[in-house]
């Protein structure tokens, strides 16, 4: 059996042209913040690279801040966001019961350390947040709320989230989108959303790990969380990581077929269906991204199916695991309304790029057997 | 075969994954997660899957080359392993929590999944040895007396030892060492584990008072004369003379020891060395290794600590009861402790005291 990954969620592989692109920079010498020949040659790379993120974006080159992850940019926009409004003594802190726990810790945490009320808006048994409850929220307690988060696509459903409404609603209080799973998978415009804040990251589309940005609207200030030689606009200091950066914006501007990988998602559910009709598809009803399917086997437990999946050679994700390694159930499936056992019984497949047919066909091969054991296991 | 290697991050386990890989065995690592709220690290000899336990196990994995996971065992674990502790010594009785870890997590629980998920077998880093011969496979002591840990292994049954692989059994603690040295395992120092792994504070008696409460009794001598007080009869041993907190001496000033524990009237009883001797022990629940043992008497050998001595007796098995009568009298047994019967350094089987005299 040849090894087939089915968790381009998590990482997905590097675009070619941004590898080579990466190692080419990896070999130039020069700081961009040093102002010699050398470093003004990088710098140039740099700021390329900046414009034609901006450009996949639909943001100002200058609304670019390059950090070192995804979760770094969700904790500036978060915690930064919150502390500039912390000067009007607003202290509510909403976002969505389904958010990654690179927004759940830090809004914990401003909870728990800086006397922020966090909210959480519920979502719909397909994994939609409830805008109405967010209207009645802002309508009765707007004035008290520093900053919205709400995530672009969720990223164990892949569920679209209808950030332009949560826009309107929001009005005049500044609103954060976490986008990591978005990007070049959905269309998605900065300035179309019309959100304050943007969070995306490079190892997600193809780019190399250990980069991201925060998108954040020209002229807002908010306190930083690293303190240094200010680079990024004063709020995000540290030497740029210019071989990043460029390997990161290179797979920005890659092509994406995004309706190839519908195509293979379709022919795996409907082929799931078929074959395992008790099999639950989480989000069906919703728009979602292409490449993520998120499936509930009742009687199974989600993490002996990893293990017989990765023994047919088969990668794929069972949500979230705490710090000791423990399949916890999902939060976001539990707040879609499934019992611990249903949430603890899923899995999440997710296609990339280079997914192909007989991938997603020899999956569905094996997948009967693998779940009848799985039952098996969980009877025993 | 296609085995689990069940690995606990402590150097035994992990060279018993590799010795499993070495003998050509297709391995799974799997750590279990035994506690719901497991600690960041591991404090000295006590406690295991703590976070850092796990981390070393995925190492340890890692470096041997198999496939490794994270089972989540804490409710089956919490269930029948910890649960059963408490209400034994709310019983009055004095449990042995491995033993009924080997018999309802090791090699019930994770042996079940692991056969239904077509695997065949568990292999473990306990110091005990199978032998296969004309009564089946056989459970055996391990080489390394000192180390040996047939008896929390007393409770398999035949069919949960057919699937039970112990790789260490021919080679002594010092050497497994060396070994784990010899192929990079970073847990080669690593300390053993003593004590009771949910009690990391390894303070039996403060943890059971927290869980049962500590009412106060009295302690009676065998006339029945209160003597003294306790709080909370559970924190008490059969045979136990010290931190008894009696102030009025016996006429002849000998020392007093437990002598019983009666939970329904949460009263202990003391008197003199000479009334804790017995000879006789009768178990419940009564578990075969190899061949069942019927009315018919034999000679052999029974071991009532994990690496107490092997006692000369005469067992035999009758009205549900496995009977040992000993040679030589004993000073101090509880009850709820196994009994473990030996033919040589064959396990015979083994029963859960529940009456002496």
């Amino acid at each position: 059996m040849p090894s087939i990954y089915l968790d381009h969620a998590a990482t997905t592989p590097m675009v070619e042209s941004a590898l080579i692109a990466m190692t080419e920079q990896a070999s130039v010498l020069g700081n961009p913040s040093s102002l010699h020949t050398h470093g003004r040659s990088t710098r140039k790379s740099l700021e390329d690279a900046r414009e034609i993120l901006a450009n996949e974006l639909g943001c100002l080159p200058s609304e670019v801040i390059f950090t070192a992850s995804g979760t770094e940019a969700n904790n500036i926009a978060l915690k930064g966001l919150y502390w500039a409004a912390g000067e009007f003594g607003k202290k509510v802190v909403v976002i969505s019961s389904i958010e990654h726990h690179a927004i759940l810790d830090p809004a914990n945490w401003l909870a728990s350390h800086e006397q922020a009320e966090v909210i959480e808006l519920p979502v719909n048994p397909d994994g939609v947040i409830d805008c109405e409850f967010l209207a009645n929220l802002v309508a009765t307690r707007g004035s008290e709320i520093a900053v919205i988060s709400i995530m672009h696509a969720n990223n164990e459903t892949g569920v679209i989230q209808p950030i332009s409404e949560v826009v309107r609603i929001a009005g005049q209080i500044p609103v954060h989108t976490d986008a990591v799973q978005s990007f070049k998978k959905t269309p998605l415009s900065f300035s179309h959303l019309g959100v304050t804040a943007m969070t995306v990251s490079a190892h997600k589309i193809g780019g190399p790990l250990g980069i991201g940005a925060l998108i954040l609207k020209r002229a807002v200030e908010i306190p930083s969380l690293l303190h240094g030689g200010g680079q990024e606009r004063e709020i995000r200091s540290g030497t740029l990581n210019a071989p990043g950066i460029v390997g990161f914006t290179t797979a920005a501007s890659a092509d994406y077929n995004s309706e190839e990988v519908c195509a293979l998602r379709d022919r795996f559910v409907s082929s799931i269906q078929k074959l395992i009709p008790e099999a639950r598809i989480n989000g069906l009803a919703a728009s979602r991204l292409p490449g993520i399917v998120n499936v509930t086997f009742p009687g199974t437990q989600s993490d002996t199916l990893l293990l017989l999946m990765d023994e047919q050679n088969i990668s794929c994700s069972t949500g979230s695991a705490c710090s000791a390694g423990v399949h916890e159930a999902s939060h976001v499936l539990l707040a879609m309304g499934h019992s611990q056992t249903s949430a603890q019984s899923s899995l999440r497949f997710s296609f990339g790029a280079t997914s192909t047919l007989q991938e997603c066909d020899l999956v569905t091969s094996v997948l009967p057997d693998v779940i009848a054991r799985g039952i098996a296991a969980n009877n025993r | 075969m296609k085995l689990i290697a069940a690995m606990s991050g402590g150097v035994d386990s992990a060279v018993a994954a590799a010795r499993a890989v070495d003998a050509g065995h297709e391995v799974t690592g799997v750590h279990l997660a035994l506690s719901a709220n497991p600690a960041k690290y591991r404090s000295g000899a006590r406690g295991c899957c703590t976070i850092e336990d796990s981390h070393d196990a995925r190492r340890a994995a890692d470096v041997i080359g198999i496939p490794f996971y994270i089972w989540d065992m804490a409710e089956e674990f919490h269930d029948g392993v910890v649960e059963d502790f408490l209400s034994e010594y709310a019983a009055g009785r004095t449990p042995n929590p491995c033993l009924r870890c080997n018999e309802k997590i090791k090699f019930a629980a994770v042996l079940d999944r692991a056969r239904a998920m077509g695997f065949d077998g568990v292999v473990t880093g306990h110091y005990a040895r199978t032998r296969i011969g004309k009564q089946g496979k056989t459970l055996h002591r391990g080489l390394d007396h000192l180390k040996d840990q047939s008896y929390v292994l007393s409770v398999l049954t035949v069919e949960q030892i057919s699937g039970a692989v112990f790789p260490l059994g021919d080679t002594t603690k010092i050497d497994i060492r060396a070994e784990a040295d010899a192929r990079g395992l970073a847990v080669a120092q690593k300390p053993d584990s003593h004590d009771i792994c949910f009690v990391p504070s390894g303070d039996n008696a403060g943890w059971l008072r927290d869980r049962l409460g500590s009412d106060v009794g009295p302690i009676v001598d065998q006339s029945g004369v209160k003597i003294g007080e306790h709080k909370g009869a559970y924190t008490y041993t059969i045979g136990q003379r010290k931190g008894l907190g009696l102030t009025i001496p016996t006429p002849d000033g000998s020392p007093r020891f437990v002598l019983k524990i009666e939970p329904v009237t949460n009263t202990v009883v003391v008197g003199a060395r000479e009334d804790l001797a017995i000879t006789t022990m009768r178990g419940e629940r009564a578990i075969w290794c190899g061949p069942s043992v019927d009315e018919k008497p034999h000679t052999g050998f029974v071991q009532i600590r994990a690496h107490g001595a092997a006692l000369p007796c005469t067992y035999f098995f009758k009205d549900n009861l496995l009977i040992a009568i000993l040679e030589s009298p004993l000073l101090g047994l509880a009850t709820g402790q196994a009994m473990v019967i030996y033919d040589g350094d064959r396990v015979v089987g083994s029963a859960t005291i529940c009456e002496t005299q």
